[in-house]
Order: C-alpha cells, then sequence, then structure tokens
C-alpha cells in the first residue's frame, strides 16, 4: 500500500477495535447488573473508582507515549517512589505532599526525556533503567519499609474523601482525561504527538519540534505517575516503595485494549479510558463471581486470566490489522 | 530511534578521535570494567580473593548468564523476551511436584527425578514456541507477545502450587545447583558448557548465521531464502528452555520453590548483562561471551557495593547507570 494511505487505511480498523472495547465494557456492565445484588450499589461503584483511578492516570500518560511509538516502563517505580516522596512531604502540608510527590514524578519523566532525546537510548531500554533507578531511590529514601502520611494536615483526603458524592481521585483522573483529551484532539501539540508516532524523520522533516514534543510526553507520563503515587499514598495511609510492580503493564494493556497501535500515530484518549476501566471491570466481575461461590478462583487466577485477556486482545488486533492490509 | 540528521562533512582525521574513544569503548569497555572491578575488590574488600567469594559470584551469576544467552539470541533477531522470569517459576513449580508423586506416585526415583529435570524444560520450551508463534504468525510485537506470559507465566506457577512454598530435599535433583564435577559447581559447568554451545552456535554454523541475517535485516533474510519465522520460533524456544533450566537451578540451590519469587525480575538482569555485554538491542548482532562478560560486570558492581556495606536500594541505582550507559557507548561506536 502507498505510504501515505498507510495512516488512512489502519484508522477504520481502529476504529473498529475501539467501538469493540466501549461495547465490551457496556456489555461486561450489563452483564454485572443483572447477575450480581449489589453490583450497581453506591458502595461498589465507589471503591471501584476509588481504587481504580491510579491506574487510569497512568494509563492516560502512557497512552501519550505509545502513541508517539515509544514505551514507559518506569511508571511503576515512579509511582511507588513518588508515594514515599509524598508521605515525606505530608506532615508540613497536604500541598506540600502532593506537590512533592508530582515533583518527584516530573524528575523521573525528565530523566526519561533527556536519555530519550539527548542521549538516543531507545525508550524501552531508558525507561527500563529509571524505573530500576526510581525503585532504588524510594527504597533508599524510605529505609526498606512503607512511611506513614500525616494525619493532621488533611493529606488523606486526597485519596480517601468525597467531592460532590464522587471519590476525590475520580474527579482527579476525569479532569486529567479531559484535559488529555483536549491536548490530543483539540491542541496543534496533539497533532504533533500523532505525526511523531506515524514517522519522526517526516515529522522533524515538516519541522515539527520532536525532541521537545517527546520529552514533554514522556514528563507527563512521569508527573501523571507522580499523581498515581501521591493518591496511593493518601488512600493507603503510606508511602509504598514496593508498590507499583506490574503497573507499567497494567497502563500498557489497557492502552493496548483501547485499540492503540503499540506502533505509534494514532490513539484515543477516551478508549483508553474504556480499556483501563474494561480490564478493571474484569476483576470487579470476578471478585463478585467469587463471593457468589460459583467458581473459587484464588487470587492467583487473575494474573492469569489478566493474561488470557491481553492475549485475546492483541491476537484480535493483529488479525483486524492484516485482514485490513490484504483488502 | 531515527532523527533526521545532516552529516557534517567531516574529514576523516577530525572524526577519529571522539568517535575511535566510543568503538574502543565498546569493544573492550566491558572488559575493562570487568577487570578494573576486580583490581578495585582486591584493593578495597575484604577476603575478595578466597573460594568462599569466588563461589558466591560464580553461582550467582550463573542463572543470569544461562538465562542471558538465551536472551542474546532473541535480541539478535531483533526481538526480546519479557517472559523468562515467569517461565523459570513455571519450571521452578513443576519439577518439585513430579519428584513429590503430585502428579503421579513415584515407583523409581532415579526415573522421577529424570522426568523432574526434562519435563519442566520442554514445558518451558513449548511456552517459548507460543511466544514465537505470537511473533511470526500473529505479527505481534515481541515485547507485547512475551508480555502475555510475563503476566500470565507467573498466575500459572502460582495456580499449580495454589501459592505456597514447596520445601524439598533431593540430592539426586539438587545436584544440578548443589553438586560439584571435578571440583567445580555444576551450575558453573553447565553455564560454561552453554555458553559455549552458543557461542559456536553463532560463529560456526548455518543456523547461527541465519539468526544474526534475520536481525540484521528481516527482509533481506526472507529474500535470500532464509526461513525466518522458523529461525526466530527456534530463538523464542531456546530462550524458554534455558529459562526453564535457570528455574530448576534456583529451585534446587534453595530447596525450595516459591512461585511468587522465583526469576523475578530475571528480564531485566538478562537484558542488562546483554546491553551491557555490546550486543545492539536492535538486533543483528549477537555477542555470547560479551553477555557473559556483562553478566559478570553487573554481579561484580553489586557484590563490591554490599560488601562494602552500600544497601542494595543503592545497587539499583548503579545498575540503572551502567545499562544507560553501556547502551549509550554501543550507540555511539555503532553510529560511526
Amino acid at each position: 500500500m502507498h505510504a501515505l494511505l498507510r495512516p488512512f487505511a489502519i484508522k477504520s480498523s481502529v476504529d473498529l477495535a475501539r467501538l469493540g472495547v466501549i461495547l465490551a465494557l457496556f456489555g461486561l456492565i450489563l452483564f454485572g447488573a443483572l447477575r450480581y445484588d449489589n453490583f450497581v450499589s453506591p458502595f461498589n461503584i465507589l471503591s471501584f473508582l476509588r481504587y481504580n483511578s491510579m491506574f487510569a492516570l497512568i494509563a492516560l500518560g502512557m497512552a501519550f507515549v505509545i502513541i508517539t511509538g515509544g514505551i514507559d516502563l518506569s511508571v511503576g517505580g515512579t509511582a511507588a517512589m513518588a508515594s514515599v516522596v509524598a508521605a515525606l512531604f505530608s506532615p508540613y502540608h497536604w500541598a506540600a505532599g502532593l506537590v512533592g510527590g508530582m515533583a518527584a514524578g516530573l524528575a523521573v519523566g525528565a530523566l526519561n526525556g533527556f536519555f530519550i532525546t539527548r542521549m538516543r537510548i531507545q525508550p524501552f531500554i531508558a525507561t527500563l533503567a529509571t524505573m530500576l533507578a526510581a525503585y532504588g531511590t524510594g527504597l533508599l529514601l524510605a529505609n526498606n519499609q512503607s512511611v506513614s502520611v500525616s494525619y493532621d494536615t488533611g493529606f488523606t483526603i486526597i485519596g480517601q474523601d468525597d467531592f460532590l458524592g464522587f471519590p476525590i481521585p475520580a474527579w482527579i483522573a476525569l479532569a486529567a482525561y479531559i484535559l488529555g483529551w483536549l491536548v490530543l484532539e483539540k491542541l496543534p501539540v496533539g497533532r504533533h504527538v500523532l505525526a511523531i508516532g506515524d514517522g519522526e524523520a517526516t515529522a522533524g522533516l515538516m519541522g515539527l519540534k520532536v525532541e521537545r514534543t517527546l520529552a514533554a510526553v514522556y514528563l507527563a507520563s512521569g508527573t501523571l505517575a507522580g499523581l498515581a503515587g501521591v493518591i496511593l499514598a493518601s488512600q493507603f495511609g503510606a508511602g509504598q516503595p514496593t508498590e507499583g510492580v506490574g503497573w507499567e503493564l497494567f497502563a500498557i494493556a489497557s492502552v493496548v485494549v483501547g485499540g492503540t497501535l503499540l506502533t505509534g500515530g494514532s490513539g484515543s484518549v477516551g478508549a483508553t479510558l474504556a480499556g483501563a476501566l474494561l480490564l478493571a471491570m474484569v476483576f470487579n466481575i470476578l471478585n463478585f463471581e467469587n463471593g457468589l461461590g460459583w467458581i473459587s478462583l484464588s487470587a492467583y487466577w487473575q494474573s492469569v486470566i489478566r493474561g488470557a485477556f491481553l492475549l485475546v486482545v492483541v491476537v484480535l488486533q493483529a488479525k483486524l490489522m492484516t485482514r485490513h492490509r490484504s483488502t | 530511534m531515527t532523527t533526521i540528521e545532516t552529516p557534517a562533512p567531516q574529514q576523516s582525521g577530525a572524526l577519529s578521535s571522539g568517535s575511535r574513544l566510543f568503538t574502543l569503548a565498546s569493544r573492550y569497555g566491558t572488559f575493562v570494567a570487568f577487570l578494573a572491578l576486580i583490581v578495585v575488590n582486591i584493593a578495597v574488600t575484604p577476603n575478595f580473593l578466597s573460594w568462599q567469594t569466588l563461589n558466591v559470584n560464580l553461582t550467582q551469576v550463573a542463572t543470569i548468564v544461562i538465562v542471558a544467552t538465551g536472551m542474546t539470541l532473541v535480541i539478535a533477531t531483533g526481538g526480546i523476551d519479557l517472559s523468562v522470569g515467569s517461565l523459570m517459576a513455571i519450571s521452578g513449580a513443576l519439577a518439585p511436584m513430579i519428584f513429590m508423586g503430585q502428579f503421579w506416585p513415584v515407583e523409581s526415583m532415579a526415573f522421577a527425578v529424570t522426568l523432574a529435570f526434562l519435563l519442566p524444560v520442554i514445558v518451558a520450551s513449548l511456552f517459548g514456541l507460543f511466544n514465537g508463534l505470537l511473533v511470526t504468525r500473529f505479527s505481534i510485537q515481541p515485547i507485547i507477545a512475551t508480555l502475555v506470559l510475563f503476566i500470565a507465566g507467573r498466575g500459572i506457577a502460582q495456580v499449580m502450587t495454589n501459592g505456597n512454598l514447596q520445601v524439598f530435599k533431593n540430592e539426586g535433583f539438587q545436584f544440578i545447583a548443589m553438586g560439584r564435577i571435578a571440583g567445580i559447581p555444576a551450575q558453573v559447568v553447565l553455564m560454561v558448557v552453554i555458553v559455549a554451545l552458543a557461542s559456536a552456535m553463532i560463529r560456526y554454523t548455518v543456523i547461527g548465521r541465519q539468526i544474526i541475517a534475520v536481525g540484521g535485516n528481516e527482509k533481506a533474510a526472507r529474500l535470500t531464502g532464509i526461513p525466518v519465522k522458523r529461525v526466530k520460533m527456534l530463538v523464542y524456544m531456546i530462550s524458554g528452555a534455558l529459562a526453564g533450566l535457570a528455574g530448576l537451578i534456583v529451585v534446587a540451590r534453595n530447596s525450595a520453590s516459591d512461585a511468587n519469587l522465583v526469576g523475578l525480575g530475571m528480564e531485566l538482569d538478562a537484558i542488562a548483562a546483554v546491553a551491557v555485554g555490546g550486543t545492539l538491542l536492535t538486533g543483528g548482532r549477537a555477542n555470547i561471551i560479551g553477555t557473559l562478560l556483562g553478566a559478570f560486570v553487573i554481579q561484580l558492581v553489586r557484590y563490591t557495593l554490599l560488601a562494602n556495606g552500600v544497601p542494595d536500594a543503592a545497587a539499583l541505582i548503579v545498575k540503572a547507570g551502567l545499562i544507560v550507559l553501556a547502551v549509550f557507548i554501543q550507540q555511539r561506536a555503532d553510529r560511526h
């Protein structure tokens, strides 16, 4: 196929994948609502939102990174380190905890941006290294333990309280997604991000500031991971230097399930949210199923099912792509 | 990463001093770092020159080298294998279940132990084949294809054992980690044999050259009649089998199998060893001896820091710096 036609051709099959995610999400919600008594209870919905907002935030940053054709493996380690920093700052003021945690995430993002744009190290390796370094720093700062947050400054409100009936983390995630959608769909920088993923060389020839845009994307991903770390510390009352293991994979899976191609160049903020919610919903439903006593799945089944789910999605994606390529 | 660069007209003389440094560093850097680490340790680490220290370092590095050898082959084809740690957990969970009679009653212990060596490695190589199929048949990027088993594999091992710690004592099986052949720990002998075989395969066999060709330029390789898909499936199978073997060594060494911990983070160690050892992560090259040296450098750095009272967490940061530096030097050297 002619190179110029490629983005248009791929687009429609990707749209199909995105539609599938949203349909699957509604299907699961309908299934849960009909099958379980307490599925649509406020308690289940609110705790679902409260807990999964952290993952949704990380998935948003990951979506931007993957749209540029990169990957950010450091988000889990960053969140862990940021939760420690937030906990250490929380006694001074709740805002100190918030800003400190986000700044820690920003710092890792800046390092990623430097390695990737200045030293020209593949994103995969650069973020792998910063993941190690972030875990190391978090453990050093926390002395290998979890760090209690201060309850006096109101820091725990961020993760534990509600605003207008909804958990504050959910509001934060909603705001981030609206902002992300605006950036990707409405601002020039969003088109630059897409263009870079489609072909970095071409984007450079078109006069786009490739390096600056790439660095901004990794900064955003790091900061969002830092924010997730703040919520983690606030929600659980402690900075957790060993948390976050596997979060990057959950985020990548959410983005992939959301129909964003790992080769970059296309992607959608809304579908990423649907992907993250879908993955989280699978576990919510499994918990209910366990509660009903119909099946008894140990927690260990979760990762098997998560992996199988990812397998189905990537195979379907691959099939869609090849079918489209051949027509 | 592709960026547009207008190569400035350079005289060969002006170009060299900087780029020659990177070329030198990439060719001999790992070896120099290895020697430097030994010298530093002799100077500062108490009791460094002892059999005990040598033993500790060799046995700790053996499993990393075995896994990293498979990883080198995968990376040489332009792929990556994130599932190695999980496959170690699966094979490590499987082996004790066989000789402890959890599948069928053990009639002859010798037979059961033989099976405990063979079956887990075969199962791990079949999982490797599964990775290879995803990469070749469905054209899924290796990082995502192997992500599936990275996530699900440890879960499979945990489901098999119900997350329980399996404790055992079985001299025959544990020979692989505890035994000695001519005074040398069996796992070290295994490591040397595997490195030698892989190195010879890359250098002297057709399949070795095909692996490099696939990573160098896949399209060209296909056009010259190389069975690209089969070559790729083979490297993922080898990587799986070697991970399986490493899993056996780890559980035999611990006299226990913990599905939650066996092989945890091994994919990072293996990739780091390959990167530090000078194999380009973009494929088309395989330096098995380099990987061996890379693994030793990483192990020695960690040992040096720990033996001198630096916390493990700081060692993580140093390892991160090492990876970035190694890849940076490789790429700079390669561009000229």
